[in-house]
């Protein structure tokens, strides 16, 4: 095992449930680097939702909460404002973050309240079987749609953007190193951040949507139909667009609400 | 280079054998306690040590030290 898996892991809890070749632990390889990095492993915490990518942080030897399905990002909100000196990072699936918990996402990125959460985007629901997600690709094949998926596709980083998040990246599993640095760029930014990872499942995604079930195949697929954003060039039309896509200093909402409680009380002794 | 692939835990994914820019992977019939057909490190001494393979292993199983170190 890898030196610093093996000071970061729950042995006891292993080996991971992930199927042969799953992207769910390369994204936690990266997590684990970008903690040690920042030094930070006593004062970060973990919440995750239902899904294969809810059981990405639960392996870590940190403080964690594995929540229900769509909710990961509430539960990590409430433990942000009870604890708001605590690093709360959140991992979430594409299902779970747009699909069920769609509302909460919009709304939490709005506030701008201090999360990273990432986003393990792999086109389908992986654990119930290979369901059709918001994130499917138009015509794409799943066990929901059999005939082909006739809806379009959120792009959710765009979304994220959108709805107010103030720190959006995204890379796929065959960026690691990029991935790693999003990944401490997000925890160390005062503000809602969202990594979304493009990742592959080999299991669901490959039979059902890629027709490729080779991890590495797999990987490539993304890297050949990726482009990395570039200031002041336009990308490439049809291709995922990776890269930082959003850098911005807005006021934090855990900061904002004791400011607002601050004024409340000074006009309360008056 | 001291290179190490853990039986405990490898699936015989193989994403190690084809990320290493430097072929320090090939297929073997050794099997990981869970029975999936495991890589060998056939070549170490060619390793450059990019970290690719521990990066990208997803069950982090692969360990990649400096001899002696
Ligand atoms: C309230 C509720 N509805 C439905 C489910 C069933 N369910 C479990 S995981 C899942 C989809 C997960 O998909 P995604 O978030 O993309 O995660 P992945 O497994 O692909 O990583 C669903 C629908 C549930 N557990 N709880
Ligand atoms: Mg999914």
């Amino acid at each position: 095992m890898h030196n610093l898996s093996a000071k970061y892991l729950r042995q006891d809890a292993l080996p991971y449930i992930f199927c042969p070749g799953c992207g769910d632990g390369q994204v936690l390889n990266a997590t684990i680097r970008a903690i040690d990095d920042l030094g930070i492993r006593e004062d970060i915490a973990a919440v995750s939702g239902i899904g294969c990518s809810g059981w990405i942080p639960v392996y870590l030897d940190i403080d964690v909460i594995h929540a229900i399905h769509g909710r990961a990002i509430p539960f990590a909100e409430g433990l942000k404002l009870s604890q708001p000196k605590k690093k709360v990072i959140v991992f979430t699936g594409d299902g779970d973050c747009v699909g069920i918990g769609g509302n909460h996402f919009i709304h939490a990125a709005r506030r701008n309240i201090d999360l990273t959460v990432v986003m393990v985007n792999n086109y389908i629901y992986g654990m119930t079987g290979g369901q059709k997600a918001p994130t499917t690709p138009l015509k794409a094949t799943t066990k929901t749609s059999p005939y082909g998926n006739a809806e379009r596709t959120f792009d959710v980083s765009q979304l994220a953007i959108s709805a107010g998040a103030t720190y959006v990246a995204r890379w796929s599993t065959a960026y690691p190193v990029q991935l790693e640095k999003a990944i401490k760029k997000g925890i160390e930014h005062n503000g809602f951040s969202f990594i979304e990872v493009m990742t592959q499942c080999p299991i669901q995604t490959g039979r059902n949507i890629l027709k490729e079930r080779d991890p590495w195949k797999m990987m490539q697929w993304y890297k050949e139909n990726s482009t990395i954003a570039k200031k002041g060039q336009e990308p490439e039309a049809g291709k995922i667009l990776l890269g930082e896509l959003q850098a911005q200093e807005v006021p934090e909402f855990t900061q904002l609400l004791a400011e607002v409680r601050r004024e409340f009380t000074v006009e309360d002794n008056n | 280079m001291k290179i190490t692939i853990d039986s405990r835990y490898c699936k015989g994914c193989n994403v190690c054998i084809d990320v290493c820019p430097k072929k320090v992977f090939e297929s073997s019939n050794s099997r990981s306690n869970a029975g999936y057909l495991m890589p060998e490190v056939a070549h170490a001494e060619s390793c450059i040590n990019c970290a690719l393979c521990e990066r990208l292993c997803p069950d982090t199983c692969i360990n990649v030290e400096k001899e002696g170190a």
